[in-house]
């Protein structure tokens, strides 16, 4: 049967991004207005159908009047907003922020399930880093093997919160979480219990969907195997929006 | 009052490395040792990652032999699935290994040696390369960077990239091979075959004029151990480990690979960071054996392939007697009846209708927590050795690298060349390009350098006691 929304009443602003002259509802976030628009703006936290982190920074903007950069995820749009994605300034921090999620953990692409469909590496990719200028930390995160499908690689994790995110607002079920803080933060499973052992877990597989990284992969996966289908989660949010 | 000369590092081989000779006071060579310069540390950091990881991580050991590593882990991995991979998965996999001994062997005559073979060993450095050969006879040139690349251009078709493909995975291949794919692999062959015959004609007629070089280069009494296939055939890829004595007899016949643990050890010596593989029951050093072309083809009753059979039973006429032919400049030799053997054998395996089978793929988890993967590598027996704990994560790792094996024979075959060549009273590039070349019979690969061809700087002093030198020989990068 299908699912019948109510129009909300929003108002339409006008704003200019990159020059483009625009119109978006008021209830927009400036990366949402991007993506129906076709503007690239990079993100990794960021993913539609989840709530707003604003954790990974990269989707900063710079706005007329700010005197500071603003998270295009973060941030509604305004009357009259006039937005720039693309500057010099931007790209060296866009640039030297995925250098710092590269120096942090182990992220070596070629030995990794999922080589060749990694957002991390295409944001790379879309951002120059042909090598990283800071010292790797090389320091070595035991792999969660325990889980009967799926495998949390510590090493290859970005610390976006999407797994954390889907299995609370999607799922329901609460598994993941974060725990520590700085460079010895990390997700864990119920109260950092091997995840074989989560008694809360549904193996639905959501979170190793939206992981970004090869850091949530299928069990059984070889070098470069792990595609992620992501095209269940804006329906599954929209449903449980209409609820 | 002893002196020592270090040839550092030695130049148109795969890797760093350093050879040094220890003279006594009347300028005779007392001792040589060949040192392994690097430390990589494959077997430690490997531990703790998912095996299905492995046969990547392993491959990137080398960028000149990346195909051995991936086949060997991939059998390792195979053997902690518990499976026996789809025949058509295994044919593909013969034929990738094929195609990478055929590139490796072109490499190490064409690139690595011929310009020894060709220009002389005293001929000017600067021009003992790739490229004095092309000056030289710009057809063998072209030819061998030909051969090379059909090699490679092989390894791309079956594995989407010429370096560090990762088609092979645990329990197969990953896709099954088109029949677009097989007529383009079966369109190149008879070039290669042609260039191959071509090479082994005109070294069989060189051969005689190095008679000297082939009284020198590693002639002492080894074993010989490699795979043989059930019937005692060459074999590159399966099969069973025979290792025979200098005399030709039979010492161990139809060993499963599984088995080495028991036939072989591994020594350690503080000079160098390669491990010295023995053969256990003859105890350490005394147990030294060769592995490799030579001792494929002195092990191998046949090879199964037509030209490449008359080729061996000419390579056996190159020792006088009935037994192995124990000089170890005839590695080049034996590389060369390789290749028309690999190239006979990718013919034959591509013609087959099964290889376009779908089914190229067995499912399943690890359900043993040790495995064993042994696979011939184009420089010898390669092995890897892997256990996992119940998550499936590494936590042991034992690899015997094909360069490893041939590590007491190279360290003898340098002291008997320095023997020979070498006055320690005054030096010769020529006499230490000897000693150089040598080693580049047993074409050992150290490392994925293989940038190190012919431009690397080599500096040579002659000391004596007091550390005053005596004597220099300098070649700039």
């Amino acid at each position: 049967m299908p699912i019948i929304a109510t129009q909300p009443s929003v108002r339409v602003v006008t704003l200019r991004i990159d020059g483009q002259d625009l119109s978006a509802r008021e209830d927009e976030t400036i990366i949402e207005v991007c993506r129906e628009n076709k503007i690239p703006i990079p993100s990794l936290c960021w993913m539609e159908g989840l709530s707003v982190v604003g954790a990974c920074r990269l989707c900063m903007v710079e706005v007329a009047g700010q005197n500071r950069l603003l998270a295009a995820c973060a941030t509604r749009v305004t009357e009259g907003m006039e937005i720039t994605t693309n500057s010099e300034k931007l790209q060296r921090y866009r640039r030297t922020l995925v250098e710092l999620l590269f120096a942090e953990r182990n992220h070596v692409c070629s030995v990794c399930v999922s080589n060749g469909h990694c957002e991390l590496q295409w944001l790379a990719n879309s951002c120059g880093v042909d090598h990283v200028r800071m010292p790797y930390r090389n320091h070595g995160y035991a792999v969660d093997s325990t889980h009967e499908m799926f495998r949390l690689d510590h090493n290859r994790c970005v610390l976006c919160t999407r797994c954390v995110r889907v299995c609370d607002e999607i799922e329901g079920a609460h598994t993941w979480d974060v725990m520590g803080r700085g460079s010895d933060c990390q997700v864990i499973t119920d109260l950092a219990k091997p995840w074989g052992d989560s008694d809360t877990c549904t193996s639905c597989g959501k979170c190793v969907q939206v992981c970004p990284t090869g850091a949530l992969v299928k069990q059984g996966t070889s070098v470069g195997e792990m595609v992620k289908d992501q095209h269940f989660l804006p329906i599954l949010a929209r449903r449980r929006s209409a609820r | 009052m002893s002196r020592t000369i270090s040839i550092d590092p030695v130049t148109r081989i795969e890797g760093h490395a350093r050879i040094s000779l220890q003279l006594a006071d009347s300028g005779e060579v007392e001792d040589a040792k060949f040192h392994l310069t690097q430390f990589r540390g494959f077997e430690k950091f490997c531990e703790g990652r998912p095996y299905r990881e492995m046969p990547a991580l392993t491959a990137r050991t080398c960028g000149i032999c990346p195909v051995s590593h991936l086949l060997a882990s991939n059998k390792a991995c195979d053997d902690l699935l518990a499976v026996t991979i789809p025949p058509t998965a295994e044919k593909l996999r013969r034929i990738m290994n094929l195609a990478q001994l055929l590139q490796s062997h072109a490499l190490s005559f064409f690139h690595l040696s011929s310009p020894d073979l060709l220009l002389g060993w005293d001929s000017d450095p600067v021009k003992r390369n790739i490229f004095g050969v092309m000056a030289k006879d710009p057809e063998l040139a072209k030819q061998g960077i030909k051969l090379r690349q059909i090699g490679q251009t092989i390894i791309e078709i079956l594995g989407g990239k010429k370096i560090h493909p990762t088609w092979v995975v645990p329990g197969g291949v990953s896709e099954p091979l088109d029949s677009d794919k097989r007529e383009a692999m079966l369109k190149m062959l008879p070039e290669a075959l042609t260039i191959a015959k071509d090479t082994y004609g005109l070294f069989k007629t060189m051969v005689p004029k190095f008679k000297d070089e082939a009284e020198h280069f590693g002639t002492m009494p080894t074993l010989f151990l490699s795979l043989v296939s059930n019937k005692g055939q060459l074999e590159h890829y399966d099969g069973l480990i025979r290792i025979k004595d200098a005399q030709g007899r039979i010492v161990e016949d139809r060993v499963p690979p599984s088995d080495y643990p028991r036939i072989i050890g591994e020594a350690v010596e503080d000079f160098s960071y390669m491990k010295f593989p023995y053969y256990k029951p003859m105890g350490y050093p005394n147990g030294i054996y060769r592995v490799g072309p030579l001792a494929r083809l002195n092990n191998a009753e046949s090879c199964g392939t037509p030209f490449a059979d008359v080729a061996l039973a000419e390579f056996h006429m190159l020792q006088e007697d009935s037994s192995p032919v124990r000089s170890s400049f005839h590695y080049h030799y034996a590389r060369l009846v390789e290749i028309i053997f690999a190239i006979e054998m990718m013919q034959r395996l591509l013609k087959d209708p099964s290889i376009l089978d779908t089914r190229v793929r067995a499912h399943a988890r690890g359900n043993r927590d040790e495995g064993i993967g042994v696979s011939e590598a184009p420089r010898g027996i390669l092995m890897h050795h892997y256990k996992i704990d119940e998550a499936g994560l590494i936590n042991w790792v034992d690899l015997i690298i094909a360069t490893g094996h041939n590590n007491l024979a190279m360290n003898q075959s340098i002291k008997q060349v320095a023997d020979a060549y070498v006055d320690g009273n005054k030096l010769s590039e020529g006499m230490l390009n000897r000693v150089e070349a040598v080693i580049r019979c047993y074409d050992p690969c150290l490392s994925c350098a293989s940038h190190a061809f012919g431009q690397m700087p080599l500096s040579i002093e002659l000391k004596d006691a007091s550390g005053a030198v005596i004597d220099r020989l300098v070649r700039d990068a």
